[in-house]
């Protein structure tokens, strides 16, 4: 009976299927996470090779677990949301953008290393308070990209400042993601509040005046937009990182194609801290340590391209060619950061959505 | 009737509704009532009038308006186009049918991000379809929500069009009804629930995408998704949230009712072919319908092809090196591989489909049902309706109700790995029943009365008339759910383990940093997804055709 081969065929199918379900739910036991477990609670961008963290493992006898919880700013409000009943017992990745809600809010435990280098005293918060909290870890420059084999072809002089990129020379050229959904967005948009001031809505009219293009995200404005890119895109002037052009060097050569403009730089620090209410403070504070040593700082610029605090940790050959942070980048104190950060991007918004 | 009696219609089909119900109150309910609730609180006192007083704001009017009209329009277009491809994939028979119809479901599960960036790089100015200048432009968004969706119409619609006797429609046609006439008079008004059905399905999802209406619209439009997910994740304005997430609830409500009372007016026994195949080979009259569906495959085709030629090229070269990346951590960059990632996606959807197709049978069986008493009838669309809520919710209200709600015992779910099998459940049983309930509320009553009272037993009646109606959209239903598991991110994200990713999951992850092979690696992450989705509904086709004969 065809009916019956069906049936047949079903359920063996379904039975087979209730097997293979039964390895998933059965077949991952929880490691519990004991007193040798340290939670850490990162954004999305971490990257660390096995053998740093093992690393730690034989120095400590902890193991890490590391928790991505999407940008900088849903790592923030997702640690005040749980404040309480915290998610981690350390957090790495709230950056200077959202560092003062964090600290504000409560969320974090006092605790500084007891040899940080000296050279990450340059990157503190610079408020009592906050300093006692938040450990700086790295840093990156979020600046203007151009791609110099366009400007070569079409026999244009790149641009070089925040200033040129309004001029008509530089028409429809732009493509920047928003700071309203994007990080390197916000800073971007932090880079022309520190370089104009109250002048920054009638600097961002102008560019967009200029036929600027916004994108959602960081990825589709250089991988879609940008010529660069390998989207095939038409723009040639992009914002991206300092550390982005080592990327652009072609197989088999020596130089990149495209070039950071380091006047137009907005610098993001990434800060570590241990959280308040940990259930593995001491692991969480080993953590923060470790996370200030030569070890882990060596290994930063390769797995998240991002530079150390460490001014003696060595950087890869290209990088200190090709990718050269801003001697003098673009800040926003923290304070006046988390102070004005709502009604700021409001007026972005206001002013990028005609 | 005395209230005793009216008391127990309404507490049959609530009984049997008890496990799914227990389920969305603690997934569903609890974690939306959690968050929503720290927005109405404020120092400690319930401000409900600083939650109403978001509701006036211009910027919310305009944004419910997007919101609305776009979703709306979205809809139209998605059942205007996705009726032709149904009847092309499931009354017409030819070579390559079973594959067309196990592609269609593709765009499903493929992650938002990723797809945004196939559409830009086609519709950019320097792209190959540039010249439409759509970039950036509310019709490229609606163009994407029809991309995510057709296949919800092609299949709910489609499962129920396949079963339809023809012979109604040719005793139409031999008095004299021409082509059209049998469309409007005949089959239409029989596949009108299936088409509402699916319709409430799209305009949520729709109404409630937001990847999409970031990435395509360039930040310029703003949907009451968007809002909420910018107000939650940037600005941590949980009033502001609270609001918007009342509003949307609303606005679902509403829409739920309406389609409700539509689909019950329009409800007919229909009958079913028994013997024989209801599909037919293409005639020329049947040109306009096969230029729609190519129109269709065109639109879904596009995207994926740019998808597949980018994740294809490395180093401006040809190379298949971001697909061997697959199994690596990717420099460090993952927790774990991509593949390592595809086979816990593949062990969550295996679970996540059993649960839903459990629940789904459930609550099929209780909203087909033909309540004799206004009460019953009254609870039967209402448990109907809220199944359906949580499609309409947005993903970032419940992801956070999650985490402040599920962390303490008796409910400290926060790591608990049947989590994400259970939240996709969720998102795919709207589907299952939709998929289900037109059939089987389209079993003729007199089939069971007639079944009862030679002596069948409740159960045995279930069994013979309703359960040989239900194989074929049970199969169906159970590859939709599978495929809602592979693609979902929304609720995953929030609840997958660090060290369980689902491959959307890492596909997102590897978006969001820099460099050329990230991208690359993410892009053939999606491919792969895209691929073994297809592979497993084509499987599954060729079971279902298999089993022609045997009605």
């Amino acid at each position: 009976m065809p009916q019956l081969r069906t049936l047949a065929a079903t359920t063996t199918l379904l039975t087979l299927s209730g097997l293979l379900a039964g390895c998933s739910l059965s077949g991952g036991a929880d490691e519990s996470a004991g007193d040798k477990t340290v939670v850490v609670a990162t954004h999305d961008s971490w990257a660390m090779s096995k053998k740093v963290l093992e690393e730690f493992t034989d120095k400590t006898g902890y193991r890490v677990k590391i928790e991505p919880n999407g940008d900088a700013g849903q790592l923030t409000n997702k640690l005040v949301l749980t404040k309480g009943s915290p998610i981690a017992d350390a957090v790495y990745g709230i950056d200077n953008t959202f560092a003062s809600r964090a600290v504000d809010e409560g969320v974090l435990a006092d605790y500084s290393p007891k040899d940080e280098p000296a050279s990450s005293s340059k990157y503190t918060l610079g408020d009592a308070k906050g300093d006692a909290q938040l450990t700086p870890v790295d840093y990156g420059d979020v600046c203007v990209n151009v791609d110099d084999v366009w400007f070569a072809r079409h026999e244009v002089t790149p641009p070089r400042t925040l200033a040129d990129l309004t001029s008509s020379d530089y028409k429809s050229l732009f493509v920047t993601p928003g700071a309203t959904s994007s990080s390197p967005g916000l800073a971007f948009l932090l880079a022309t509040i520190a370089k104009y001031g109250d002048g920054w809505q009638a600097y961002w009219r102008k560019l967009m005046a200029n036929n600027t293009k916004i994108t959602a995200g960081w990825t589709d404005a250089y991988e879609v937009d940008f010529t660069a890119g390998g989207g095939d895109g038409d723009r040639p002037v992009v914002l991206s990182y300092a550390s982005s052009p080592p990327f652009t060097i072609p197989k088999g050569e020596k130089r990149p194609t495209t070039s950071a403009l380091l006047d137009t730089c907005f610098r993001q620090v990434e800060y570590a801290g241990v959280l308040k209410g940990a259930s593995n403070s001491a692991g969480a504070k080993a953590f923060v340590d470790f996370m200030t040593q030569r070890a882990f700082q060596d290994a930063l610029p390769d797995n998240m391209y991002v530079y150390p605090v460490d001014s003696g940790a060595t950087l890869p050959a290209d990088w200190a060619a090709y990718a050269k942070t801003a001697p003098d980048p673009l800040t926003v104190p923290p304070a006046e950061i988390a102070k004005n950060r709502d009604t700021w991007l409001r007026e972005w918004g206001d002013i990028t959505s005609r | 009737m005395s209230t005793r009696h009216r008391w127990r219609a309404a507490a049959g089909p609530v009984a049997l509704a008890a496990l799914p119900l227990a389920v969305l109150a603690v997934f569903f309910a609890l974690p939306l009532v959690g968050m929503v609730g720290r927005g109405f609180v404020a120092e400690g006192r319930l401000d409900v009038a600083g939650v109403l007083s978001v509701l006036g704001r211009d910027r919310v009017h305009r944004v419910l308006w997007f919101t609305v009209w776009s979703a709306g329009l979205a809809t139209v277009a998605t059942v205007l186009l996705g009726l032709p491809v149904a009847f092309v994939l499931h009354r017409l028979r030819f070579p390559g049918r079973g594959l067309l119809r196990a592609f269609v479901l593709m765009p499903f599960v493929l992650p938002t991000v990723v797809v945004g960036v196939a559409f830009r790089t086609l519709l950019t100015p320097s792209g190959p379809l540039g010249f439409l200048r759509l970039d950036g432009t509310p019709a490229a968004i609606v163009a994407a929500m029809v991309f995510f969706n057709v296949a919800v119409v092609v299949r709910t619609v489609g499962a129920m069009w396949e079963g339809l006797d023809r012979r109604r429609e040719e005793a139409a046609a031999a008095l004299g009804a021409s082509p059209l006439q049998v469309l409007r008079t005949v089959t239409l008004p029989a596949l009108t629930p299936g088409i509402v059905a699916a319709a409430s399905v799209v305009f949520l999802f729709c109404a409630t995408s937001f990847g999409v209406v970031l990435t395509l619209g360039g930040l310029r439009y703003a949907t009451v998704e968007t809002e909420i997910y910018l107000l939650t994740t940037q600005f941590l304005d949980l009033r502001a949230a609270a609001a918007l997430s009342v509003l949307q609830l609303a606005v679902v409500t509403v829409l739920l009712y309406v389609a409700q009372r539509t689909r019950t007016r329009r409800e007919q026994a229909l009958d079913r072919s028994t013997r024989g195949a209801t599909t037919r080979r293409p005639a020329r009259r049947d040109l306009p319908v096969l230029a729609v569906t190519v129109l269709v495959l065109a639109l879904l085709v596009l995207p994926i092809a740019s998808l597949v030629a980018r994740s294809l090229h490395a180093q401006g070269r040809w190379s298949l090196e971001h697909y061997r990346a697959l199994a690596t951590d990717g420099g460090g960059a993952l927790l774990v591989p991509a593949t390592t990632a595809l086979a816990n996606s593949w062990r969550v959807a295996v679970d996540a489909t059993l649960f839903a197709l459990l629940l789904g049978l459930l609550v099929t069986l209780v909203v087909s049902r033909r309540a004799r008493t206004r009460a019953g009838r009254r609870t039967v669309a209402t448990l109907d309706g809220l199944f359906l809520l949580p499609l309409g919710v947005s993903a970032v209200t419940i992801g956070f109700g999650f985490l402040v709600t599920l962390d303490r015992p008796p409910l400290d779910l926060r790591s608990s790995a049947v989590l994400v099998p259970i939240a996709q459940a969720l998102v795919a049983l709207p589907l299952v029943v939709r998929t289900l309930s037109p059939v089987l509320r389209s079993v003729d009553p007199r089939q069971r009365h007639a079944a009862a009272s030679l002596g069948a037993p409740p159960w045995r009646v279930l069994l013979t008339v309703d359960l040989p109606v239900l194989w074929r959209p049970l199969l169906a239903a159970a590859g939709f759910a599978f495929a809602v598991s592979l693609g979902e991110f929304g609720a995953t994200s929030f609840l997958a383990r660090p060290d369980r990713p689902t491959l959307p999951v890492v596909v997102y992850e590897l978006v969001s940093r820099p460099g050329e092979a990230n991208f690359g690696m993410a892009l053939a992450a999606s491919v792969v997804l895209g691929v073994l989705t297809v592979a497993v509904m084509a499987l599954v086709e060729r079971l279902r055709l298999g089993s022609v004969g045997a009605f």
